[in-house]
C-alpha cells in the first residue's frame, strides 16, 4: 500500500541534476520510502485506535501580489498587528503564519515575468526559461513521498476554470491539470470508484479487477516500445507509465473496503454555477471547490492539492471596467492621496478574502480533537510581491494549519532576504520528508524556518 | 466494418532517398537533396481533436466521445510541436481510461456489436479466441496506425480470452481489446520509427508506416485510412508512383478541409477560445455563441479559400468573400438574412472589413476583456502570420510611464500607446507590434467595426517594415505584398508537419519550399505537396535510442527574422 511508484524524471532534470549532483537541488529525499514515518497512518490504526491522523498539504497561489507596505506586517513574533490588506485573514489569523522578505533569488537567471516567482519557490530555483523547470513542483516532491496511501495522489483546481491554470507538475510538459467547477471536482472524487468509508456495507465494483486486467497488458508495451525510443521520448514515456501505475494502484484500493473515517462526510452534488473570471464568478466557484475539497481530504481520498485562485498576471476582472488585474496593476495610477492603485487593490482584497475562506472551510471539518486544518500545512504563495515592477523579492507566503502538531501558527516571520526555498524545506520536513538541502543556486538551502517548528 | 489487410509488414523497399530526389526534383524544379535531412522523429500526443477522428473513423460518428482531455500545449507557436513534449498525467490517464471505458461499452452494446465484430461467436457465453482474434485484427491497426506485431496481438488476445471465460461473456472480452487499445501508449501516442537507408547505412528514414502516418496526420489531421495502410503494407509508399499516387489521392478528398482547418486553428491559436471571456457591460453582443461563429467564420474562410477555391494564399489578407450567422452580423454590423446558419457575404473592395485580419475572431481573441490590443494584435500577427520575434517586455521596465494611462485627454489608443514611442526601452519592440495593432484599432475589442473611440476619430495609418499604409484596408495590402506571408506559412506548416523546429541541415530546402510555393502561385495544395515529398518529411538524424530532444531552431533560421 505505502509503496511508492518509480519518479519519472526528464532528461533535463537528470542532466541538470547530473550537472549539480542533485535532483532539484533536494539532497536526496524523493528515493526514500517513507514507511517508518507514516506507518502507523494506515486506515485500520486510525479506525481501530483512534490514532495519528493523515497529515496534508497543500497549495494556494493567488496572482499579482500585493502592495508591500500594506500587507507586509512590521512587527515579527505573535503580537502583530494586521496591515489594511491582511484584514481579511483577522478571523483566521491563529491558524497561520505570515512570512514576509523571502526572496526567490536569480543568481543570473532572467525574470521571466509572471512565472520566475512561482517556480522559484514551488521548484526551489529561477527557471531557465520559459518552457522548463529545472525539477519537480513541491507538492509532486511531497506526493512521491505521501501520496501512494489515497486514491489520488493530488487533487488540483483552478478557480478561474482554466485548466491550465496548474503550477503543480513533474515538468513544465507534465503539468496536472486543474478541475475547473466544483461538479467535476465532486465528480471525479465521490461518483466512479468511491466507497463511503463509514457505509454499512461494501461492495466492490465487479468491474475493478477487469479494469485492472487491461492495465497490467498495457506493460507489455512498455518493453517493445522503449528500444525504439531517445532519451527524450524514454523520460515522456515513464511519466506515461507512472500515471498507468496510479491508476492500477487507485483500482487496487477499490478492491477493499475502506476503514471507517469519523470525519468523513460525503456531500451533495454541488450546482453548477457560471464560470468566468468575473471576480464574483471566481469567488464562488473557488468556495465551492474548497468545501468539496474539505470533505475529499477528510474522507482520506487524497493528502496533496493546489488551488489556483487566480493565475501569475491574473486575469481576473470587475464587471464595467476595461481592464483586468494585471493590467490594471501596470497601467492604473497611483493615487496620490492614498498611495497605491485603487481599483488594483481590489484584486488583492479579494484574494485575501477568498484564502480567508478557504482555511474557514478547512477548520469547519471536525477531525480527532481538532479540526482538519489542524493536520494540514496550506501554503498560500504568489508569483510578485509589488506586480507593478514583477518584483519577486519580499515575496508573500503564507502557512495555514498545524501539519498535526508539527507547526505554530499566529506568527510573522521576517526573512530578511533570505530564498523562499526556506519555506519549502520546512514544509518537507514536517511532511515527514528527510529533505536535509533543498533548494538550486543561490537558493540552495539546508535552514527550515526554525521559528515555524513545533 | 471492412477489414484492414493485417499483413505483418515487411515489404521489399526501394531507396527512398532515390526516389525522393526523382520526386523533388520534379516537384521543385530541381536541385541537390542531399544536404537535407530530417530532424529527430517526435513521439506526439493525440490531440483531442485526433483521438475523437480516430473514434469517429474506426467505429462511426454515432460512438459517443464523453470525457475531458488533457490541455495540450503550446510550443514555438504551435501545438504540434508542444505535442511532442507533453506526457500523460495521472489525472489525464484516470480521463483516458475513463473515456476508453465508455466508448468500448458503446461498442459492445447489443444491437450495435455486429457491425465492428466481424464474426458470430460460436458461444456468447464464453472465449472465442478466433473470433476475437478477428476483431483484434480489423480494428488494431486502424487505432494503431500500423500492422501490430504478433506478440502484442497475442498479449492482448490473451487477456480477452481469459476476461471473456471468467466473465462467461465473449463481449467482455472484446471490450477488454477495445479499451486497452484505447488507452495503449502506442495508440495515444504517435510514435515514428525509423530504418536505415539500403546502401546508405549512415542515413536514416522513417518506416512507411510513419511516412503515412505523418501524411495523413498533416493533410486529414487523422490516422491514415484503410486504403493507406493498404498502400504501406504493398510497399507503395516506397516507390515515386506509389507515394505520388497516395498523396494526390489523399489531397482530392474531402477530409483535406479538416486537415487545413486543424492546422489554421493551432495557427491562430484558436484554443484561447475555450477560456475567452469578456466585460458584459460593455460588450452585451458578445457570448460564448457568438465568439464560437467568429472562430468557424475564420476557418470557414480559410477552407473556402484554400481547400475549396485553390486559391492563392496571400490572397486571403485582400478577400471580400465571407461568411456570417445573424449573430455575428450584429457585432460587424452587417444585416444577415438567415435566422440561423451561415450566409456568404461579399464585402466592398474599401470596406474595412475585408480581408482575414478584419475577422472578428483574431481581434476578440488578442483583446481585453474591456478594450481592443493594438499590442497584442501587433504580437500575434508579427509571430504567427510574419515569424518574426517581438521580446516580452522587461521585467525591470518602469511602468510608472503609463500612469497617465488614465489621463481624460488621451482618448484612443493610439495617444496612449504615443507613450512607447517616446521611450527607448520600450520603442525598440513596441515598434514592431503597435503600428500593426494600431491598423487594426476600428475594431472593438470583440472585433465590432467602429470610427471613434472616446468621441474621437481613429487613425489607422502606419507602415508595416517600412510600407506605408493609410489605413486598414491598406494595411491588408501591405501583408498580402509583403515577401514573409508566404515564407512564414511555409515554415509554419512544415513544422507543423514534423512535430518539431528545423533543423540547419534543413536550411536550403525550406527555400527550395519556399520557391516551390512561390512558383504555384502559393496555393496550399502545391505546398503541402512538396512538403510531404521533401526529403526532411522522410528521413532523420536520430537513431533509434539515440538521446536527443525534439529540436529548437537556430534563430537565423526563421525567415524575416533579420529584418526584426
Amino acid at each position: 500500500m505505502n509503496e511508492r511508484a518509480p519518479i519519472a524524471i526528464t532528461r533535463r532534470a537528470v542532466l541538470r541534476s547530473a550537472l549539480r549532483g542533485t535532483l532539484g537541488g533536494a539532497a536526496i529525499s524523493v528515493g526514500v520510502p517513507f514507511l517508518d514515518v507514516f506507518l502507523d497512518d494506515n486506515g485500520e490504526a486510525l479506525a481501530a485506535t483512534g490514532g495519528p491522523l493523515p497529515r496534508r498539504f497543500g497549495t494556494w497561489f493567488w496572482g499579482c501580489g500585493m502592495n508591500p507596505p500594506r500587507w507586509n506586517p512590521t512587527v515579527e513574533g505573535k503580537d502583530f498587528a494586521l496591515p489594511p490588506e491582511l484584514a481579511p485573514i483577522s478571523p483566521v489569523r491563529e491558524h497561520m503564519s505570515v512570512l514576509s522578505g523571502f526572496n526567490v533569488l536569480l543568481g543570473g537567471e532572467t525574470n521571466f515575468v509572471h512565472r520566475t516567482g512561482v517556480i522559484g519557490t514551488l521548484c526551489g530555483g529561477a527557471p531557465p526559461s520559459k518552457n522548463d523547470n529545472r525539477g519537480p513542483t513541491l507538492d509532486v516532491l511531497i506526493s512521491d513521498a505521501i501520496g501512494g496511501a489515497t486514491r489520488f495522489r493530488s487533487l488540483e483546481m483552478a478557480a478561474t476554470g482554466v485548466a491550465t491554470d496548474s503550477y503543480s507538475g513533474r515538468s513544465e510538459d507534465a503539468k496536472n491539470p486543474s478541475e475547473t467547477t466544483p461538479l467535476s471536482l465532486y465528480a471525479r472524487v465521490f461518483t466512479n470508484g468511491f466507497a463511503d468509508p463509514n457505509a454499512a456495507e461494501f461492495t466492490p465494483d465487479p468491474r475493478t479487477l477487469l479494469r485492472k486486467s487491461v492495465l497490467s497488458a498495457i506493460e507489455e508495451d512498455r518493453k517493445r516500445l522503449e528500444g525504439r525510443l531517445g532519451a527524450h521520448d524514454r523520460a515522456r514515456l515513464d511519466e506515461y507509465f507512472t500515471s498507468v501505475r496510479q491508476l492500477e494502484h487507485q483500482l487496487e484500493l477499490q478492491l477493499s473496503a475502506p476503514p471507517p473515517l469519523e470525519a468523513c462526510r460525503v456531500p451533495e452534488a454541488p450546482e453548477a454555477g457560471p464560470v468566468s473570471r468575473d471576480v464574483a464568478h471566481v469567488r464562488e466557484n473557488h468556495d465551492a471547490m474548497a468545501r468539496v475539497l474539505a470533505l475529499a481530504l477528510a474522507c482520506d481520498q487524497t493528502r496533496v492539492f493546489n488551488m489556483v485562485f487566480s493565475e501569475g498576471a491574473s486575469r481576473l476582472h470587475l464587471p464595467g471596467s476595461s481592464d483586468n488585474h494585471h493590467t490594471l496593476t501596470h497601467e492604473e495610477a497611483v493615487d496620490e492621496a492614498l498611495g497605491y492603485q485603487v481599483e488594483a487593490t481590489k484584486f488583492v482584497m479579494h484574494s485575501m478574502e477568498a484564502w480567508a475562506t478557504f482555511v474557514s472551510a478547512l477548520d469547519s471539518v471536525p477531525e480527532g480533537a481538532g479540526t482538519l486544518l489542524d493536520n494540514c500545512a496550506v501554503l498560500a504563495h504568489s508569483e510578485t510581491s509589488d506586480a507593478n515592477s514583477h518584483s519577486v523579492t519580499g515575496l508573500p507566503l503564507m502557512i495555514a494549519g498545524r501539519a498535526g502538531g508539527r507547526l505554530r501558527t499566529g506568527l510573522h516571520v521576517f526573512g530578511a532576504g533570505d530564498p523562499t526555498t526556506r519555506a519549502g524545506l520546512t514544509l518537507q520536513q514536517v511532511m515527514g520528508l528527510r529533505t536535509s538541502r533543498w533548494g538550486l543556486d543561490a537558493n540552495a538551502t539546508d535552514r527550515p524556518i526554525e521559528a515555524l517548528l513545533a | 466494418m471492412p477489414r484492414a489487410t493485417a499483413v505483418p509488414f515487411r515489404a521489399p523497399l526501394i531507396a527512398v532517398s532515390i526516389a525522393a530526389t526523382l520526386m523533388l526534383t520534379a516537384a521543385c524544379g530541381g536541385g541537390a537533396v542531399d544536404d537535407a535531412t530530417g530532424g529527430p522523429v517526435a513521439m506526439r500526443r493525440l490531440t483531442e481533436s485526433q483521438y475523437r477522428a480516430a473514434i469517429a473513423d474506426v467505429f462511426g460518428p454515432e460512438i459517443e466521445v464523453v470525457g475531458r482531455f488533457e490541455p495540450d500545449n503550446r510550443r514555438e507557436g504551435l501545438m504540434a510541436v508542444g505535442a511532442a513534449w507533453v506526457s500523460v498525467t495521472p489525472s489525464g490517464f484516470e480521463q483516458y481510461e475513463n473515456t476508453a471505458l465508455a466508448i468500448a461499452s458503446q461498442v459492445v452494446a447489443p444491437g450495435v456489436r455486429d457491425r465492428f465484430v466481424p464474426c458470430a461467436p460460436r458461444d456468447p457465453s464464453t472465449a472465442d479466441p478466433e473470433c476475437a482474434e478477428a476483431f483484434l485484427r480489423a480494428i488494431a491497426p486502424r487505432l494503431l496506425r500500423r500492422a501490430p506485431e504478433e506478440p502484442a496481438l497475442a498479449a492482448r488476445l490473451e487477456a480477452a480470452n481469459r476476461a471473456a471465460t471468467e466473465h462467461g461473456d465473449f463481449y467482455v472480452g472484446v471490450e477488454v481489446l477495445v479499451s486497452g487499445l484505447l488507452v495503449s501508449p502506442e495508440f495515444l501516442f504517435r510514435v515514428e520509427l525509423a530504418e536505415p537507408v539500403p546502401d546508405r547505412p549512415d542515413r536514416l528514414r522513417l518506416t512507411d508506416e510513419t511516412v503515412a502516418s505523418r501524411m495523413s496526420y498533416l493533410l486529414w489531421n487523422a490516422g491514415p485510412d484503410e486504403a493507406l495502410l493498404e498502400a504501406v503494407a504493398a510497399g507503395a509508399l516506397s516507390t515515386a508512383d506509389g507515394l505520388s499516387a497516395e498523396l494526390d489521392r489523399m489531397l482530392a478528398s474531402p477530409r483535406l478541409e479538416a486537415g487545413v482547418s486543424a492546422f489554421f486553428e493551432d495557427l491562430f491559436r484558436f484554443d484561447a477560445f475555450s477560456s475567452l471571456g469578456k466585460d458584459p457591460i460593455r460588450y452585451p453582443k458578445f457570448s460564448s455563441e457568438v465568439a464560437a461563429d467568429a472562430r468557424e467564420q475564420t476557418l470557414r474562410v480559410v477552407v473556402d479559400h484554400l481547400v475549396d477555391r485553390r486559391a492563392d494564399y496571400r490572397d486571403l489578407f485582400t478577400t471580400p468573400r465571407s461568411f456570417l450567422t445573424r449573430r455575428l452580423g450584429a457585432v460587424y454590423a452587417v444585416p444577415v438574412a438567415p435566422e440561423s446558419g451561415w450566409a456568404a457575404t461579399t464585402f466592398d473592395a474599401d470596406d474595412p472589413r475585408r480581408g482575414l485580419l478584419a475577422h472578428a475572431s483574431f481581434n476578440m481573441l488578442n483583446a481585453h476583456p474591456g478594450r481592443s490590443s493594438a499590442t497584442l494584435r501587433g504580437v500575434f500577427l508579427r509571430e504567427a502570420l510574419l515569424c518574426q520575434t517581438v521580446p516580452p517586455a522587461p521585467a525591470d521596465v518602469d511602468f510608472g510611464l503609463f500612469n497617465e494611462d488614465d489621463n481624460p485627454a488621451y482618448k484612443t489608443a493610439r495617444d496612449r500607446l504615443g507613450v512607447h514611442s517616446s521611450n527607448a526601452t520600450c520603442r525598440n519592440c513596441h515598434a514592431l507590434s503597435d503600428p500593426i495593432g494600431l491598423g487594426l484599432e476600428v475594431f472593438d475589442g470583440i472585433g465590432g467595426i467602429r470610427a471613434t473611440e472616446n468621441g474621437a476619430p481613429i487613425d489607422t495609418s502606419g507602415d508595416l517594415d517600412g510600407r506605408p499604409f493609410a489605413n486598414t484596408l491598406e494595411l491588408g495590402d501591405a501583408f498580402r505584398e509583403s515577401p514573409l506571408v508566404g515564407a512564414c506559412l511555409v515554415e509554419n506548416l512544415y513544422r507543423y508537419a514534423v512535430g518539431r523546429e528545423i533543423v540547419n541541415a534543413e536550411r536550403r530546402q525550406m527555400r527550395r519550399l519556399e520557391r516551390a510555393f512561390e512558383d504555384a502561385d502559393h496555393r496550399l495544395h502545391a505546398l503541402l505537396r512538396a512538403i510531404v515529398l521533401s526529403p526532411g518529411f522522410r528521413t532523420t538524424t536520430s537513431p533509434p535510442g539515440d538521446d536527443q530532444e525534439p529540436s529548437s531552431v537556430a534563430s537565423s533560421m526563421r525567415p524575416g527574422r533579420e529584418s526584426v
